[in-house]
């Protein structure tokens, strides 16, 4: 198990307390709501897009850092990227961008921007990473 | 209140040292960096050796099935699993040990009350009483049973303070349609002890059977079936120092006579044609296929040693370990305390931390070796009503020590600094 030094480093730390891209669009193409009930964490993306790019990401949300973080370091990675990269982004990406390793709890806080992505964008409502198994919960 | 006015009254239980009760606990005794400092009782308790020995001695000499060897050591696990049962019928003060059926936890003494005696029992427009503060072990397998039957639900409301309101209790009763209630005695979150036999009262002049879910209150505080004066009454191993997979559903010998079985199999029958079978006597009869001998055997050994305690002791140890934690989280800036004065609780402790997420907190406490639990508890409604996501709990038992309380609010500050 990481200690909180491991698990909250600086740039976890920094896009928890100075968020990037939250807040609302005027008006936006896509936008999409999700949340993890059981630790209360949730979150909604909206984006505003122009012949497959995303031009503008917002985000609003409440949940533990590492959620919020995800949700700060998402929105960066994805303004100006098209929907086809958007859809290649896997788990292994995010946990890459977060840069730290987590239980199976945890890991859902971490996830759950992604997964509102792909939602909004896809209609792919699965957690990443269990896409292609049976009944992933 | 009533109840708690005797309670007060009570001569003062003979303490017992917890730091010399931590000893007999190898978890406590194996070195670790940094040490163990276990807060979350309420979720399963540690195990003394004693419980250990005693599991580890059947299986190393008298491992054999129960009720149906005809050699010695058979009837030594015999005895030792019906010994178990008698015991936990004492410590209950249950009339018989023939109301005492073992499961393998609270959740499934639960659903056994709502298979068995409410599928029996139970009609449309008949009501089931339950209160806000439930675990969802204690509400689920109503809704199930509910949607099934078009029997309603109600609910005795909470109040801010994580207490029971009972004003509305004589409307809640009064159409006469509520056949079952079943109310939480000690709340896994807030620690508040429900003044279970005021509703019992109620609610059997009302006719309805009354279910006790004593998962938090039998491991902590003494506990008489015949004082509360219910019918049934769910606890759960695990949580008073005892193994997992065992608990126990007590129930009145009418009830349980009158009612059909719960699962099916070996054992809990008598004779077996191919098409029909008759059922076996109480309390065999709820008890199908190979039981947990040995977690049966450790349970048994779990009781004897909260009984060299004393249940007045470890019950005025909680609370004295409430007091002075409440005391010491007070000083912690930001910090929320959830659930009623230190009076009308046990040692239990829910909190939130300013606006940082319980996990983050917990995550922070980890790193201080704290063992907290973080999140809903398994009781969601709860949350929702108190206006709370989630929570921070602590909770404690006989070897919790007050040091474990001071590296608890020395986490809190870290974390307040970390996330500040
Ligand atoms: C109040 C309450 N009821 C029921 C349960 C369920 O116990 P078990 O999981 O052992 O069945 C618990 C345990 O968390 C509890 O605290």
């Amino acid at each position: 198990m990481g200690g909180w030094n491991e698990l909250y480093r600086e740039n976890i730390l920094d896009h928890y307390k100075h968020p990037r891209n939250r807040g609302t669009l005027e008006q936006p193409d896509i936008t999409y709501e999700d949340a993890n009930p059981l630790c209360g964490d949730e979150l909604r993306m909206e984006l505003r897009v122009k012949d497959g790019r995303i031009e503008q990401v917002r985000w609003t949300g409440h949940g533990c850092s590492i959620s919020q973080a995800a949700a700060s370091m998402l929105s960066e990675r994805i303004e100006g990227r098209t929907l086809d990269e958007v859809k290649q982004l896997s788990r292994d990406d995010m946990l890459e961008m977060l840069g730290i390793e987590l239980g199976p709890v945890r890991l859902k806080c971490a996830l759950l921007a992604l997964k509102t992505l792909k939602a909004g964008v896809y209609g792919i409502t699965q957690w990443p990473g269990e896409e292609e198994e049976e009944g992933g919960s | 209140m009533a109840q708690w006015t005797a309670t007060a009254a009570l001569p003062q239980p003979r303490p017992f040292d917890p730091r010399a009760v931590r000893q007999q606990f190898p978890i406590f005794r194996a070195r670790r960096e940094p040490p163990l400092v276990y807060l979350d009782s309420a979720a399963t308790s540690q195990k003394p050796d004693a419980v250990l020995e005693a599991m580890n001695e059947y299986y190393s000499l008298y491992n054999a099935n129960i009720h149906r060897g005809i050699y010695r050591i058979a009837e030594q696990a015999t005895a030792a699993y019906e010994d178990a049962r008698a015991h936990l019928a004492r410590f209950l003060n249950a009339g018989s040990p023939r109301e005492v059926i073992f499961t393998r936890n609270s959740t499934e003494a639960l659903n056994l009350i709502a298979y068995s005696w409410g599928r029996a029992n139970l009609r449309a427009g008949d009501a089931i009483l339950l209160t806000e503060m439930e675990h969802h072990s204690n509400l689920v397998p109503w809704q199930i049973l509910a949607a099934e039957r078009q029997v309603e639900l109600r609910f005795i409301p909470m109040t801010p303070e994580g207490e029971l309101d009972l004003e509305p209790l004589p409307r809640l009763l009064g159409d006469g349609r509520v056949k079952l209630v079943s109310v939480v005695h000690v709340s896994n979150v807030l620690g508040t002890v429900n003044p279970v036999a005021e509703i019992v009262s109620a609610a059997r002049a009302a006719g309805a059977v009354v279910v006790v879910d004593a998962s938090q209150s039998v491991p902590h505080l003494p506990v008489d079936v015949r004082a509360l004066g219910c019918d049934f009454l769910a606890c759960t191993g695990h949580k008073m120092l005892g193994p997992t997979g065992i608990g126990a559903l007590w129930g009145r010998r009418e009830l349980l006579e009158a009612m059909p079985p719960f699962l099916g199999g070996g054992e809990m029958i008598r004779e077996v044609k191919l098409t029909e079978s008759k059922w076996n006597e109480l309390p065999w009869k709820f008890e199908a296929g190979t039981m947990a001998i040995a977690e049966a055997v450790g349970l048994g050994a779990a009781l004897l040693y909260l009984e060299g305690l004393g249940m007045d002791a470890v019950f005025a140890h909680d609370r004295e370990l409430a007091a002075y934690a409440l005391g010491r989280l007070r000083e912690v800036p930001d910090l929320r305390l959830l659930g009623p004065p230190l009076e009308r609780r046990g040692g239990v402790i829910a909190f939130e931390l300013g606006d940082i997420h319980p996990h983050d907190v917990a995550t922070v406490l980890d790193s201080h070796g704290v063992a907290v639990r973080a999140g809903h508890h398994c009781a969601m409604p709860l949350h929702r009503k108190l206006g709370v996501v989630a929570s921070v709990r602590a909770s404690f038992h006989c070897y919790s020590v007050p040091e474990e309380v001071d590296a608890l609010v020395e986490g809190l500050h870290h974390a307040r600094s970390v996330f500040g």
